[in-house]
Order: C-alpha cells, then sequence, then structure tokens
C-alpha cells in the first residue's frame, strides 16, 4: 500500500483525539457563550491526573479512566461553570477571554506546583500491540483514540437530539431567555455542558499525550487545534467540527511526511494548526453589525489633564531618584519594568480603552526588538521604524478578521504569537535558533544615551510622554468615539464611521507602541533572542494589565512592575514558581470582571485621603456647567466616579 | 371577593436612568381575559418582562394568585404556571417543530400529552413535526407558541402582541385559540395593536400610558372612555 | 429621478416574510410617511434602506446608483442618515458630544482636532434641546433622546433623512414644532421618509403616503386619498370587525393627554 494511505490513517487517528477536545470547546461555547480558552490547559492537568493516578498512586488504567473522566473532570465543569464563568456570556467577550485565559495561566501553575517538572511518560494504552492494516501498522491505542472519537461523536448526537436536557442545550442555543420562560433550567444546561466539555478535554488529553509529550505547555497549546477544527463548524457544528479535525489531522500527517526537513519549512509542521486557522479566519463569511448595547463594558476612568501631568512629573523624579539609589544590576531591572509598563500602555488602548483583547502583545514588542536590531540605526529613526513594522504586523493580524467579531480577533493573534514563537523568531533572517541579535543603544542628536542610569531613565521618559499622549487621546475624540462604538454600534455605522477599518487602526496603534517598547527593551539589553519573546509572555502581559487595571496609565505601571518582579521571585523561592501564575491567573479570574483592576482601589484611597487636593478646581467647573450634577463624565474632577458606578452594576448583574 | 390571579401594586422598572414603568397597578381577577391596550412606548411590554421575571423592577410589587413573585425568576415562574408568550415569535428556530413542543414539558406537563395537544389542535403541526420551526411561515410559528398556552395548562397566561405581523386570517385564527384557552379556565393577560380584535375576548380591558394604568373597565366602558382620552382621529 | 428607490424588495427570517416585495420611492424636497401596524415590516425596511439588514430579494437605488450590496457607513458617507425607534442614543455621552462624535465621524480624523462647538449648538437649539446639552443622554427623556437623534444625524449632513418613530415621547407643543421643522427641513432639499404613529402628524406634514402591512405595501398616496382607503382602516382595526369607526381606528394611538 501507498504511504499516502499510511499517512492518511495517521492524520486520522491524530484528528481523532483533536475532534474529541474540539467537541467539547464547541459544547461549552454553543450553550453558554463563554470561549474556553483555558480548554487546552484543562487537557493538560487532567492528564497530569490520570498520570498520576495511574503511575503513581497504582490505581488500574480502567478506574483511573473513570475516575478522571466520570468524576474529577465533570467536578471541575461544574465548579467552573458555577463559580467562575456563570453568566459571563452575557458580557463582552473580552471580559470573558480575560477570565478563561486566567483560568488557563492558573493551571499552568498548578500543575508546575503539583508535578514539579521532571520527566514523566504517559504510556499509550496497550502499549506494543498493533496490528497490520493494508501495510500500515495500527495501534491498540490509535484504535481505541478512534473507537473514542466514534462513541463521543454518537454519545453527542444520542444527548442532543434524543434527550430533553439535550434538546434544551440546542435551545439555549438558540435563545437562552426563551428557554426560562419555558421552564427550562438554563444553569442546569451550562452546567451539564461543561461537565461534559471539560471531560471530554481530559480525553483528548489523556488520548494525545504519549503523542504531544506530558508537557504543561504542549497539551495546553492544544486548545488552538481545537479552536482551528471548531472553525469549520463555525463553533456551531459539530459535524463539521469532527470533519474539520479529521482534516486538520491529516494536514499535519502529511506536512510529517511530505515537507522538506529542513530550512523554514521543517518547523512550519508545529503551526498547521496555527496557518490552518488563519486560512479558514480569512474565508469567513461576514459578521452582521448588531444593534443594541453590549452588556457590563465598564468606562475607562480619566484623570484630569493637571493631575495626569503632575503625576508624570512625580514619576520621573522617583525614578531619578531610584534609579540612582539601587545597586547597578537592578538599575536593568527598572528598564525591564519600564518595558513591560510601556507594553500594558499599548492594552490600555487596545484593551482597557477599545474592548478588545490581544495575546500577542509582547510578540509585537518582539517585532518592534528585531526590526531595531536588524536595522542596526541606533537612533529615533531605527526607533520610529521599530513602531512602524510592529504596526505594520499589528495590521496584517488584524486584517484577516476585520469582517469578524472580537472573539476571532483574539484568538487570531494567539495563534499569531505562537507562530511567530515557534517559526519566525527562530528562522535564519530573524533571531536565528537559540541564537540572539546585538543591538545598540540609541544616539538623540547625536547625544549616546549609553549609561544604565541615563538609558533606563530615558525608557521612563518615554513611558510617561506614551501615557500623557494616551490620556491627550482618550480625552479627545478618540475616547469620545470609543465611547460611542461601544454605546451603540450601529449608530456609528449610520453615521459613517468604518468600523472595521478603525479597528485595523487601533490594533495598529497599540501594536506600534508594543514595537516602541521592543526597540527599547533591545537597546537596553544589547543583545535580544527569540527566548525573550515567548508566546507565553504575551498572556502574562495581558493578565498582569487586567489585574492591576488595563483602563488606567497607572495599572500599566503597576502590572510593568509587578511583571518584571515576576521572575525575580520565582527564580528566589522557585519551589513557589507555580503558585505565583496560580496567583496572577486567579487574580485575572476574579479581577476580569472589573478592568479597571488594583489601580481601582488605589485611586479610591487616593480619593479617600487627597479629596481635599482639587476642591478648588471642581468647584470652578462646576460653576460653568449649567445643569452641572456631579455625575457628569470627564467634566468634573473626579478621576474613576463613572467607572465606579458602573462597575459595581456589572459585578450585581453578572455575581 | 377572591384573590386576583394577578396583582400589581405601584411597579416601576426603568432601563439605565429611563423610568419606563411609572407606579403600575394593575389586578387580573381569576378566569377573566384582560386586554392590556395603549401607545406604542407605553410600557406595555416592559410591564409583561417584569411580571414574567425576564426584567427587575425597580420598586413595587407582584402578587400572582396572592403570593408575592416579585424576586422570582422567570424559570421559577413558568414551572408554577405562569405562560408567557412575548413578542416575535416564540420558538427555537433551529428546533424541529416536534423538538419546541417537548421542550414544553418543563412547564410541567409531559410531553405526549403536550404532542397530543397540540396536534389535535393543530393538525397543520402534525404535518410539519419534523420541520426545523424556524422554517414555517410566520401564522405556523404563532400556533407553534401558542400550543404552549393551549397545553401546557398555565394558571396566568401573558400574552404579548399576537399579531404582530400576521395576516388578518391567521390573526382571527388565532384570537379563537384564545378564547378556547380562556373557556377553559386560564386567566389571560393579553397585549394587543389592534384593539377591537382583543376586546372581543375580553371580559375586561385596561389602557397604558406614559407608564401608567390610565383606565380600566369592560370592554364597551373602555372604548367610551378612549374616545375621551384620543387627540383627534386618523382615517 | 427619485433620490431613494425601494424596488421590490424582500426580506425573509427563515419561514418568516418580512418584508413581501415593498416597493416605494422618496424625492428630495418632500417628506413621506410610511405607516401600519405593528410588526408590518416598517423598521425592517429602513434596516435594508440604510444596509444594516441585507434583503432577500429587490434592490435599493439611490441618487440613480445601485447601492444594495454597500456597507452600512458607505450609504451614510452618502448622505443616508436615519434615527433609530430603539433609541441608539450613545448613553453614557453628553447631549453635546453625541452630536460631537457625528461631526468627527463625517468630518473624518481631520475633524478630531477642530473645536467646533458653535456648531453642535446651533444644530441642539435647531431640534429644541440645547436646554439639555450638558446632561448624559441616557438621562434625558425618550422624547429628547428622539430629537438628539435627529440632531445627531443631522450633524453629518444627510440628503435622505430616515425617520423611526420620531415623535413618539413628545408632547403636543414639541409635536407641532417638530413638524414645523421637518416641513423646513424638506424645504432645504432634503428627502424625508418617516415611519410614525402619530396619523395627526403624518397627515398634516407628509406629501406622500405608504401603507405597509404584513409586509406589503396595501395603498400609497397622498394624505387625503389614504384617508378615504378601506383597505387602511382595516389594517389599522384589526380585521373582523365592520362596522367600524373612526374613534376605534385610533386606540392604538392615545396621546398622553
Amino acid at each position: 500500500m501507498s504511504s499516502l494511505f499510511a499517512y492518511t490513517l495517521l492524520g486520522l487517528f491524530t484528528g481523532a483525539a483533536y475532534a474529541i477536545m474540539a467537541s467539547g470547546l464547541v459544547l461549552t461555547y454553543t450553550t453558554t457563550r463563554v470561549f474556553n480558552i483555558a480548554h487546552g490547559a484543562f487537557g493538560m492537568l487532567l492528564s497530569f491526573v490520570f498520570w498520576d493516578f495511574t503511575q503513581r498512586q497504582g490505581v488500574p488504567t480502567w478506574l483511573a479512566l473513570i475516575l478522571v473522566l466520570g468524576v474529577v473532570a465533570p467536578a471541575i465543569g461544574w465548579f467552573i461553570q458555577r463559580f467562575v464563568t456563570r453568566g459571563l456570556g452575557e458580557g463582552p467577550v473580552s471580559v470573558a477571554l480575560v477570565v478563561t485565559l486566567g483560568m488557563l495561566v492558573a493551571l499552568i501553575g498548578l500543575a508546575q506546583q503539583l508535578w514539579p517538572p521532571e520527566p514523566r511518560a504517559l504510556l499509550p494504552f496497550y502499549a506494543g500491540t498493533s496490528w497490520n492494516v493494508g501495510g500500515t501498522y495500527v495501534t491498540a491505542h490509535q484504535l481505541i483514540t478512534l473507537l473514542c472519537a466514534i462513541a463521543v461523536a454518537f454519545g453527542l448526537y444520542l444527548l442532543l437530539s434524543r434527550t430533553r436536557i439535550g434538546t434544551a442545550m440546542r435551545a439555549s442555543v438558540d435563545n437562552p431567555e426563551l428557554l426560562k420562560l419555558f421552564g427550562g433550567k438554563p444553569d442546569r444546561v451550562a452546567a451539564l455542558s461543561w461537565m461534559i466539555g471539560i471531560s471530554l478535554a481530559a480525553l483528548g488529553g489523556i488520548l494525545l499525550a504519549p503523542v504531544v509529550l506530558l508537557d504543561y505547555y504542549a497539551l495546553t497549546l492544544l486548545v488552538i487545534n481545537a479552536y482551528a477544527a471548531a472553525m469549520i463548524g463555525k463553533l456551531k457544528s459539530l459535524p463539521m467540527t469532527f470533519a474539520g479535525a479529521m482534516i486538520l489531522g491529516i494536514l499535519e500527517s502529511y506536512a510529517v511526511a511530505y515537507l522538506p526537513k529542513d530550512g523554514i519549512l521543517n518547523s512550519v509542521r508545529a503551526v498547521i494548526p496555527a496557518l490552518f486557522l488563519f486560512v479558514i479566519v480569512v474565508a469567513m463569511p461576514q459578521a452582521q453589525l448588531r444593534i443594541g448595547q453590549v452588556k457590563g463594558i465598564v468606562t475607562a476612568p480619566l484623570p484630569t489633564m493637571r493631575r495626569s501631568l503632575g503625576s508624570g512629573a512625580g514619576l520621573l523624579v522617583v525614578a531619578f531618584v531610584l534609579i540612582n539609589a539601587v545597586a547597578p544590576n537592578q538599575v536593568l531591572l527598572i528598564g525591564v519594568a519600564a518595558t513591560y509598563a510601556i507594553v500594558m500602555l499599548s492594552l490600555v488602548l487596545l484593551t482597557g480603552y477599545g474592548g478588545h483583547v490581544s495575546l500577542a502583545q509582547f510578540t509585537f514588542a518582539g517585532i518592534g526588538a528585531l526590526t531595531y536590531a536588524k536595522l542596526d540605526e541606533p537612533n529615533l529613526f531605527g526607533l520610529a521604524v521599530a513602531a512602524l513594522v510592529a504596526a505594520g504586523a499589528g495590521a496584517l493580524v488584524a486584517l484577516p478578521v476585520l469582517r469578524l467579531t472580537g472573539l476571532y480577533l483574539a484568538l487570531s493573534t494567539m495563534a499569531f504569537a505562537v507562530l511567530m514563537d515557534k517559526v519566525i523568531f527562530n528562522a535564519d533572517f530573524a533571531f536565528k535558533f537559540n541564537g540572539t541579535l546585538a543591538a545598540q543603544r540609541l544616539s538623540i542628536l547625536g547625544m549616546r544615551i549609553g549609561s544604565d542610569t541615563s538609558y533606563v531613565w530615558f525608557m521612563v521618559l518615554a513611558f510617561v510622554v506614551l501615557a500623557l499622549g494616551l490620556l491627550l487621546l482618550r480625552r479627545g475624540a478618540l475616547g469620545r468615539l470609543l465611547i460611542a462604538m461601544r454605546d451603540s454600534p450601529s449608530a456609528c455605522g449610520t453615521l459613517g464611521l468604518d468600523m472595521r477599518w478603525f479597528r485595523v487602526g487601533l490594533f495598529a496603534l497599540s501594536a506600534g507602541i508594543a514595537g516602541l517598547a521592543g526597540g527599547l527593551f533591545a537597546g537596553l539589553r544589547g543583545t535580544v533572542g527569540a527566548a525573550d519573546f515567548l508566546y507565553f509572555q504575551s498572556l502574562l502581559v495581558l493578565l498582569l494589565a487586567v489585574v492591576f487595571g488595563a483602563t488606567s496609565v497607572t495599572g500599566a505601571l503597576l502590572g510593568g512592575t509587578a511583571l518584571m518582579l515576576l521572575p525575580e521571585f520565582q527564580a528566589s523561592a522557585p519551589e513557589m514558581a507555580g503558585l505565583l501564575f496560580v496567583v496572577i491567573g486567579v487574580g485575572a479570574v476574579l479581577l476580569g470582571r472589573d478592568p479597571n483592576g488594583l489601580a481601582n482601589y488605589l485611586f479610591k484611597l487616593g480619593r479617600w485621603t487627597g479629596g481635599k487636593v482639587a476642591p478648588g478646581l471642581e468647584g470652578r467647573l462646576q460653576g460653568l456647567l449649567p445643569r452641572g450634577g456631579g455625575a457628569e463624565p470627564a467634566a468634573t474632577g473626579d478621576v474613576v466616579l463613572e467607572a465606579d458606578v458602573e462597575s459595581t452594576m456589572v459585578i450585581e448583574k453578572v455575581g | 371577593m377572591s384573590v386576583p390571579i394577578l396583582e400589581v401594586v405601584d411597579l416601576h422598572a426603568a432601563y439605565g436612568r429611563i423610568e419606563v414603568l411609572r407606579g403600575v397597578d394593575l389586578a387580573v381577577p381569576r378566569g377573566a381575559v384582560m386586554a392590556l391596550l395603549g401607545p406604542n412606548g407605553a410600557g406595555k411590554s416592559t410591564l409583561v418582562k417584569v411580571i414574567s421575571g425576564q426584567k427587575e423592577a425597580t420598586s413595587g410589587d407582584i402578587h400572582l394568585a396572592g403570593v408575592h413573585v416579585r424576586k422570582a425568576r422567570s424559570d421559577e415562574l413558568a414551572r408554577v404556571g405562569l405562560c408567557t408568550i412575548p413578542e416575535g415569535r416564540s420558538v427555537f428556530p433551529n428546533l424541529t417543530v416536534e423538538e419546541n413542543l417537548r421542550l414544553m414539558s418543563y412547564a410541567g406537563v409531559p410531553a405526549p400529552a403536550i404532542l397530543d395537544t397540540a396536534y389535535s389542535y393543530f393538525p397543520r403541526l402534525h404535518e410539519r413535526r419534523d420541520q426545523l420551526a424556524g422554517t414555517m411561515s410566520g401564522g405556523e410559528q404563532q400556533m407553534l407558541a401558542m400550543s404552549r398556552a393551549l397545553a401546557s395548562d398555565p394558571a396566568l397566561l401573558l400574552l404579548d402582541e399576537l399579531s404582530m405581523g400576521l395576516a388578518p386570517l391567521i390573526v382571527d385564527e388565532l384570537y379563537e385559540t384564545v378564547a378556547r384557552i380562556a373557556e377553559s379556565g386560564v386567566s389571560i393577560l393579553c397585549i394587543e395593536q389592534f384593539a377591537r380584535t382583543a376586546l372581543r375576548v375580553s371580559d375586561y380591558a385596561a389602557v397604558m400610558s406614559g407608564g401608567r394604568i390610565v383606565a380600566t373597565g369592560e370592554p364597551g366602558e373602555i372604548l367610551d372612555t378612549m374616545a375621551d382620552v384620543i387627540l383627534g382621529g386618523a382615517a | 429621478m427619485a433620490l431613494l428607490e425601494v424596488d421590490e424588495v424582500v426580506v425573509r427570517f427563515g419561514g418568516v416574510t418580512a418584508v413581501n416585495e415593498a416597493a416605494f420611492t422618496a424625492d428630495r424636497g418632500s417628506i413621506t410617511g410610511l405607516i401600519g401596524p405593528n410588526g408590518a415590516g416598517k423598521t425592517t425596511c429602513f434596516n435594508v434602506i440604510t444596509g444594516l439588514q441585507k434583503p432577500t430579494k429587490g434592490r435599493i437605488r439611490y441618487r440613480d446608483r445601485d447601492v444594495t450590496g454597500w456597507p452600512v457607513h458607505k450609504r451614510a458617507r452618502h448622505g443616508v442618515g436615519r434615527t433609530f425607534q430603539r433609541l441608539e442614543a450613545f448613553g453614557s455621552l453628553t447631549v453635546r458630544d453625541n452630536v460631537r462624535v457625528a461631526q468627527e465621524i463625517h468630518g473624518g480624523p481631520l475633524a478630531w482636532f477642530g473645536r467646533s462647538r458653535g456648531g453642535v449648538d446651533m444644530l441642539l437649539d435647531r431640534v429644541g434641546i440645547l436646554d439639555y446639552a450638558d446632561e448624559r443622554a441616557d438621562s434625558i427623556p425618550t422624547g429628547t433622546a428622539r430629537l438628539l437623534e435627529l440632531a445627531r444625524c443631522l450633524a453629518s449632513d444627510p440628503q435622505l433623512l430616515l425617520l423611526d418613530e420620531p415623535s413618539s415621547g413628545l408632547d403636543e407643543t414639541e409635536t407641532d414644532a417638530f413638524g414645523e421643522l421637518l416641513v423646513e427641513l424638506a424645504g432645504e432639499g432634503c428627502a424625508v421618509l418617516m415611519v410614525e404613529h402619530d396619523m395627526d402628524l403624518v397627515m398634516s406634514v407628509c406629501n406622500d403616503i405608504h401603507v405597509l402591512d404584513f409586509g406589503r405595501i396595501i395603498a400609497s398616496g397622498t394624505p387625503a386619498e389614504i384617508r378615504a382607503d378601506a383597505d387602511v382602516q382595516r389594517a389599522y382595526l384589526g380585521y373582523s370587525e365592520s362596522d367600524e369607526s373612526a374613534h376605534d381606528t385610533s386606540v392604538m394611538e392615545v396621546v398622553t393627554p
């Protein structure tokens, strides 16, 4: 028999496992409108549990399977639906994404904490047993995978079409409000779909673990495969999802067989799902403009210009003192914090103001760094080009999803980040595999900012300038437009705003700011490599931005500092490394619904203690307003009054 | 006098900062059919949403058969005998007719009994039982929606604009169904833009305007009262 | 040639036909009324004209061009403006900023940096809501919000103005003033197409009226012709009664006393 047949068969087996995983993802998404980006991470965690049961506790395989798939996974699914994701589907996509992303990072941390890194292997079922089918060997594990997929497909078909609760699950896809009027119990429907969904993630993970290795990250990334397969069925149709999974499996198998074993094409194999995803997203039909407001989006707070300028100047002074006070090796850390803070500023614009989520923000910084280092123009021109190239990359990522909604944009950025991390950054024209590039610090008007202290202070200055610029935009037309688009997309459309291009522009601007940070970072370090811009870093950037407040410049500053400190803590207490991820993840889960983040609490404290500073100004402003009630946004000197009101409203609604 | 099946006391509700219900007082006697009339934007649909638990009231009380239910959820209310047919097509378009009917059993009556009642009353639905509800005509979809009121044996039925966008013959047919449901002893609160159509089947009528009930009475009375309220007159 | 031509438009949602071969026109300098019972497909017609809803069949021609395939914003840029039945004001902005956003969208990025508060206030004054300029748009009464939507729409210089139940929520005096404003706008060369339930207003300001009933145009003509049309009376009455009187007809158009 031909090798084509063999590879097709092989692809079908992998595809079958993807299908199991993807069907769980589709099930939870369609019934609860929450896209679980942690789907693969749940599969990962439960594979570790399965490993623990069978290898460490010595539970028989069949019993371990029953325990994991029938008890642990459903219990986790129930818990997550009941306490974490309930009501998230009705809110903005960005919140659901941040919360599930928080779970992803928390799960990775939890797995590291419970099962510290060491070589582990999950053996295939009936290892060593195989049959010769048409000249190619089929292992028992592969056969079991295929049988499981068939059983899952059949079981889901029976559930969804033959039982009342299954019908109710489909009904809640159509119209959950109406289901309630029928007397149906939407919470029970949601709980069941999460229980089954997590169980399917576990089964997929356990079946794939012998193939992709029992690894925190590899199994977590399977969400991209599942997502790519699910996209074929437009995140709705289960049969199409199964078909998509099979096609993906076969494509991967062919890639192994027929792509050259050297050069950049070799590394392409690892990112077939991500590429597959892009192709499908480009082919998706246009989303309809929605009428009506998305519930629960929180307005970003807005400080007065005077306060902003004062804080900026204060920060520069503090940074100056700090840079000169700390030990020389710690000066660089302040520069790192400034880098992160600038990247988070780009998220303030994109996520905090614009309501879009990017899971590739640090990758854009990487593009900036790469450009800066390659260009070898250590001056403002080089920095500007770095920012422009990153902005161009941002536009390129946003363009294909121009016609689609926020969810697709966010997931495409994740695929993009993985693609850059695994292929482009490692390519010979970039940093090279395991390689680094040298970068010089920049000169301005012929003056080279060479010393650590002056360069770091310059970075802080860059942060302050960018932050003030951002606030200026927010106060002006851009801020108004963003609010208008949130309040009524259809009114904006009928007034002549092309929101799709506006979104691309916003995304490009945000990527450009991140790219600028990357350029500065390259100069700070002197040498940069692919290892500095792993996709996982982008996830941490987003989560910490949200935890500390993705809607405020202050949040970006605090978040940047925290992200700089994170590896320091982890290095000083390696046994706590995983736990820190858990803390960040849980923090994002808790604060995801309130993107004003911890910074907001700081403002409250500030208002409470420093309320006497600005009354004169406030009084004058109120005198100018004919109807001067205290609730007008932006007009009074109050920093976060409006945000306060709205965010509590959201929490009540969801909780 | 017995406890009314539905009693609404000083009910307020708002969208954002705009108050839509501004102190609604209304009582539907047990076994009665009440028509709720009024111009667009008067707050009729909002009132139905609040009574059925789909929207929270800001203040006021709702009693169903004497039981205070303001904080109850819509699915709980549905299971204790409140049947709400909201505005628009209240069927699941991507489920078949039969699947739609089977889901109606959540309200308490077993599925086989529901199928029996629905199919014997609307033979058309039986012909189309395996068709997706969304592919049927507007009138057929509304029959399917009415099957829930017909077969699930509710204590109180809330109908919101049954006739919306439907041809006259079909509207007549649907109101025959309403009359039949009323005969079986079900209390009904019915919003309808075609005043005459609704008044024909009603025992009482209430007129809503600007978020309040401005008149209640018997159908004939209401037509007279309304005449005073009406400014000018079209056609 | 008419400014807007709706040509045999059909809209189906699954098995439901919301608009059934509707055909009508709107001309520069005239006010056209689109009336009919709830659910007759009037708002769906507006959605098709503005591009928010794709028609199943039929074409939309505007300024002698087939715009059926155009996206929403492109039509807006060519002068199609509308207000909404379910309010779509920017609730968390002030009334003034609502109009300012419209100007900024209309003017493109260059307008972002100008300060044209005068123009904004002139528009607010024109529709009669300047007093509310600094209120948040979600805290003003419904009628005022409708006028705000009109002001916002005027900020983008429309040639075709689609108004969806603009007078609901206005009192008698306000409605009169609003009628005058419409006549004025038409006098400036605007084509006004209006969905409206207040028959007094429709009858007094419209040059032409089309009556839509379950998706079909059942009558077209001048106010006098429409007034006399038996089909229209039936459409507004519910159907089975034969002894209708003018008073009953208007039960659903009660105006708050």
